[in-house]
């Protein structure tokens, strides 16, 4: 993803289009939504809002908790999953597990926390053994197992939870919970739960960074030194297992993948070492975790799943914009100050050539003089004029319709003007190009070659100063201004150079 | 061919066997590398250079024979082999930088749990040194070329300090140049009683680098000095009947006689 193709930039007004219509819809419910079971008085959003800070609720303090050790959790795992391009385990695992969260909840008929986790850790772990199966023994290739047992499970389990839903206490159960997810409904054990399972993870991961970090980068290598490879790898798919297990009640099953990979994604565009991919996805997916549980604390019961995946999505898609060197905003700030840039340069360019032609008689152009040369209007090169004006370049006398560069604009003007001519000589003298054919490729150089380049070029044409087609190169003496001889005019432009 | 009684022999493979999905790979192999070689690992594709290699680090199961290293169980002297896997085997767009990679041949040393301390870090950093890229420290190693990718790689197998390398193409889509500074860090290696076995792909450029050379086709077809081993005879068996590959031996041969 990092150095692939750059992303067209209208794919960033399209997402920004979905995102926006999609958090529109989102208010929209909030506002049918806008009533409490049981109680059909109106509660004011931002009444809500005072509720949702001042932490009244204990079912709320409950969501915000679970929410903020899903993100923990979630972030955790997902940078590893990412970087070791294991995304879609993540989904197959999340949806292998329904069936036993099923068969959990079937065990004691209620919803016991432990129960659910033994259930759905196992049925998630038989789901990827499966898939390593039908992988090692038949031609299928791991992406048809994975969708095959993912598509496969998820039936199974939404079979096993329409029975419990016909069962007399079934449907009281909050089983239905588990396939959206619904933070609000988590109680204090599922809390205890999490934060065990969370600090494990948090722990394990602590301690064997190293050879997570060696396993996923080079596995021959890791096993060449001796790193148990295999049982990091099961280790890890086991601590997977229990992380999207233990979200399942906050986030859903058909989300908690959104919730692995989307923060992780969003931090992999954001640095270039593990570390901080690991803080910055936890930092993301907290984030979202407590979204979500606001927006649908907000909403009133509204499924929680759906507002995390949105609060990551959200950030994702900032971070596309706007991350420092990935960004597309960026991307696009780089290249705009690069092209006005190399606009500028050109007319200041202009401006050289003909002080120039004039033997730098006089200290001014026209500004029809440069437009003729620039063969562009008058009104067009009045607009490049006041762009130099603006960057203190140049400035335009209006009454004489004449544009002056500044020594800054001089300077400038002839740094490129070397850069060009240099570049035209060392291509006929060190690439033997014929003189009438450097010119354009020079026209492109001349706006990226560095001083140290230059000087070099400089040196390995062992100081020259005309170019090919027989016009004197600015030296560095003329740049910084240090006269080497006057000019017999006795003008105080531009000097020739002997 | 015999080992010097004095010396501990770094390699001895007895009658390896090595298959992928019970299909050979590596048929009865048997060698004893001497301390203090290159040796050049030369074969056409599919001969199983790279699955040597890999049998003798423990990374594919081996079917038949045995491997000693340094005189005794090969699981015993692993420490003191340094692997060199191909460049294409990781992403490089992996988020770590040219240091976090280098520090990585610490780890093995290390064991599990216990953190790289600051003197594994200056290891680390005088390995970089060796291979004049201190100043791509920092950077993602995407940011790298080939051939400064390869040269990370190599920093890296210096750090863990062995005593044997095995490396796997380790000139594949590298530069001339980064190929002549490689090439003289193995001599410097080699210099230090080192013993290095490289898998080789250019043959006219093996008879050059390398004091032995072991020609390999699924079967030993020949293990000993350059010089005895780099003749038409034994490179044609060694490339059986690829035309293309013979005439480059045929040229190449010619060469060594002119």
């Amino acid at each position: 993803m990092r150095c692939g193709k750059p992303i067209p930039d209208t794919m960033l007004g399209r997402s920004i289009i979905t995102i926006l219509a999609v958090a529109l819809n989102a208010l929209m419910m909030l506002q049918l939504h806008a009533e409490r079971i049981g109680q059909s008085v109106d509660i004011h959003p931002l009444d809500q809002l005072r509720r949702f800070v001042a932490l009244e609720d204990p079912a709320l303090r409950f969501a915000l908790a679970g929410g903020l050790i899903l993100g923990l959790l979630c972030g955790l795992m997902g940078s590893f999953l990412v970087v070791r391009k294991l995304s879609l385990v993540g989904d197959t695992i999340s949806h292998a597990v329904l069936p036993g969260v099923a068969a959990g909840f079937l065990w004691n008929m209620e919803k016991d926390p432990v129960a659910i986790l033994i259930g759905a850790t196992t049925a998630g772990l038989l789901g990827m053994v499966l898939v390593t199966q039908l992988t090692r023994r038949t031609r299928l290739k791991e992406d048809t197992a994975m969708g095959m047992v993912l598509a496969g499970f998820f039936g199974i389990g939404i079979c096993m939870m329409g029975m419990i839903q016909r069962l007399p206490t079934g449907s009281k159960s909050g089983i239905d919970k588990f396939l959206f997810g619904q933070a609000a409904s988590l109680g204090w054990g599922d809390i205890q739960l999490m934060s065990v399972v969370g600090l494990l993870v948090l722990i394990l991961i602590l301690t064997f960074y190293k050879e997570l970090l060696t396993t996923s980068f080079d596995p021959q290598f890791s096993g060449s030194i001796q790193i148990p490879v295999h049982t990091i790898e099961h280790g890890f798919m086991l601590l997977l297992a229990f992380a999207i297990v233990i979200s399942l009640e906050a986030v859903g099953v058909v989300l908690v993948s959104a919730m692995l990979i989307i923060p992780a994604a969003t931090a992999y565009l954001l640095c270039d070492r593990m570390h901080w991919m690991l803080f910055w996805a936890c930092l993301i997916g907290m984030i979202a975790g407590a979204g979500g549980a606001f927006f649908s604390f907000l909403g009133q019961k509204l499924p929680t799943g759906p507002f995390m995946v949105l609060s990551a999505s959200g950030l994702f898609a900032l971070a596309l914009a706007f991350a420092p060197r990935q960004g597309l905003v960026s991307r696009w700030w780089a290249r705009h100050a690069r092209s006005s840039r190399i606009r500028r340069e050109n007319a200041l360019k202009s401006i050289f050539h003909v002080l120039e032609k004039e033997h730098f008689a006089r200290e001014g152009v026209t500004l029809i003089d440069l437009a003729h040369s620039r063969s562009q209007t008058l009104h067009e090169t009045e607009k490049t004029c006041r762009e130099l004006t603006r960057a203190g370049l140049a400035s335009i006398a209006h009454e004489e319709k004449a544009v002056y560069l500044t020594p800054e604009g001089m300077r400038r003007a002839q740094t490129i003007v070397r850069n060009h001519r240099l570049w035209e000589r060392y291509l006929t003298d060190a690439a033997n190009y014929r003189p009438d054919h450097v010119h354009d490729d020079a026209e492109e150089i001349e706006h990226v070659l560095g001083e140290a380049t230059v000087r070099m070029l400089e040196r390995q044409l062992n100081f020259v100063d005309r170019d090919p087609h027989g016009k004197p190169i600015p030296s560095i003496q003329d740049i910084s201004g240090q006269p080497k001889n006057r000019n017999p005019d006795g003008m105080t432009g531009y000097h020739t150079p002997s | 061919m015999d080992p010097t009684s004095t010396k501990t022999v770094p390699l001895e493979i007895h009658d390896l066997t090595v298959a992928y999905h019970n299909k050979p790979v590596l048929y009865g192999i048997d060698a004893v590398i001497p301390e203090g070689k290159l040796v050049g690992i030369i074969g056409p594709n599919g001969a199983g250079k790279s699955t040597l290699i890999k049998a003798i680090m423990g990374l594919v199961p081996i079917e038949a024979g045995w491997v000693k290293l340094f005189g005794s169980d090969r699981k015993s002297k692993l420490k003191r082999v340094a692997y060199v896997p191909q460049r294409e085997s990781v992403d490089w767009d992996f988020p770590v930088n040219v240091l976090d990679v280098v520090l990585m041949g610490r780890y093995g040393k290390l064991g599990l749990i216990r953190r790289p301390s600051k003197e594994d870090r200056a290891i680390a950093w005088s390995c970089l040194e060796k291979v004049n890229l201190t100043p791509y420290a920092d950077r993602q190693i995407s940011n790298l070329s080939g051939g400064q990718q390869q040269r990370v790689f190599l920093a890296r197998a210096l750090a863990q300090e062995s005593d044997l390398y095995l490396m796997d193409e380790p000139f594949a889509g590298v530069d001339a140049a980064t190929e002549a500074s490689i090439i003289e860090l193995l001599h410097t290696l080699r210099a230090e009683g080192k013993t290095i076995m490289v898998v080789h792909h250019d043959l006219p450029t093996a008879r050059n680098y390398f004091d032995m050379l072991m020609l390999l086709n699924m079967r030993l077809v020949g293990l000993g000095p350059t010089s005895e081993m780099f003749t038409y005879e034994k490179l044609q068996k060694t490339y059986g009947g690829r035309l293309t590959i013979l005439s480059e031996v045929a040229d190449a041969v010619r060469q060594t006689h002119s």
